[in-house]
């Protein structure tokens, strides 16, 4: 009996979802702002990847919400798993050579290639976001192939604060100097060039460290616990 | 090109039924790490490089080894 109202019940919302998706062109464009965007983003931001001009520049203050976001959820797992057993080193059995060589050759080109992700934030896909979860990757395969190695916890939360300050500070000398937050107060130089698009690749240097030292926290909190 | 993307996303729809079947959660979680990496590709393949630089990172291997540490904590099996 449960079963077939059940399956009723699924039968009702998904001609429901279906009848409300099936009013939606999809496709088209249905709204004004996407499309100015597209043809006004780099003039009016300086640069060249669009994405990176809606999320630093047009929504910046969404960005720093993000930020906000996963610094809360970095801190509150810290403090979940603060002083449960933090002082006792478990003999953990060394990886074999050649893994723990592989990973400390890897680990520098790792960290490379998320900088340049975040420092070409504006000009090539990606940004801050997605550099730091790469240079946490690298982090993790530290923490896999060579395991007696350890971040230096107090240097990951003074980048990680030092980041969101940042931001913050950067945000507020644009009211000062441009009228609101987050104004992009510096020039914007010629398009395509590494120094170009005024703030955004400074944000984006300083959120890729951060979110970068937070992940690579996070992994650490994880790691040591288990 | 339209048989590749049918292809990827026939393996991501069987990764996923196959993450909420397995009985190993270790087997489940590479499951569930395959349908974030072919998600993924298909992100890029969509013209979506930005997303798919987040997927490939915190989808396939941050959570996967979130996950992972947290088998080696608790039990491997499901009940």
């Amino acid at each position: 009996m449960r079963r077939i109202a059940s399956i009723l019940l699924l039968i009702v919302v998904a001609i429901g979802i279906s009848l409300s998706l099936a009013k939606i062109p999809f496709g088209a464009t249905k709204t004004k702002v996407g499309r100015r965007y597209i043809d006004e983003g780099i003039r009016e931001t300086g640069a060249t990847n669009i994405v990176t001009s809606v999320v630093v520049n047009y929504r910046g203050f969404d960005t720093l919400g993000e930020v906000t976001v996963l610094f809360i959820a970095a801190i509150g797992l810290g403090a979940v798993l603060a002083g449960s057993a933090r002082e006792k080193i478990r003999k953990t059995e060394p990886a074999s050579l050649v893994l723990s060589t592989g990973c400390r050759l890897l680990f520098p080109l790792i960290l490379l290639f998320g900088a340049y992700i975040f420092i070409h934030g504006h000009l090539t896909p990606g940004g801050g976001f997605q550099g730091g979860a790469i240079i946490a990757s690298g982090f993790l395969l530290i923490y896999l192939g060579c395991r007696e190695r350890r971040i230096n916890r107090i240097a990951s939360n003074l980048a990680e604060s030092l980041g969101g300050l940042a931001f913050v500070v950067i945000g507020l000398l644009g009211i000062s100097l441009g009228g609101y937050f987050l104004s992009n107060f510096l020039p914007k130089g010629e398009p395509n060039a590494l120094l170009s698009a005024g703030i955004i690749p400074i944000i984006y240097v300083v959120v890729g460290v951060k979110v970068g030292s937070e992940l690579a926290s996070i992994i650490d909190n994880l790691i040591e616990e288990s | 090109m339209i048989v590749f993307v049918s292809f990827l996303v026939v393996v991501m729809l069987v990764g996923a039924v196959a993450a909420c079947v397995f009985r190993d959660l270790l087997s489940a979680v590479i499951a569930a790490a395959l349908v974030s990496l072919i998600a993924a590709i298909l992100f890029y393949l969509l013209q979506a490089p930005d997303v798919a630089m987040a997927e490939a990172a915190i989808g396939a291997a941050l959570t996967a080894a979130i996950f992972i540490i947290a088998i080696r904590r608790t039990k491997r099996n499901e009940e």
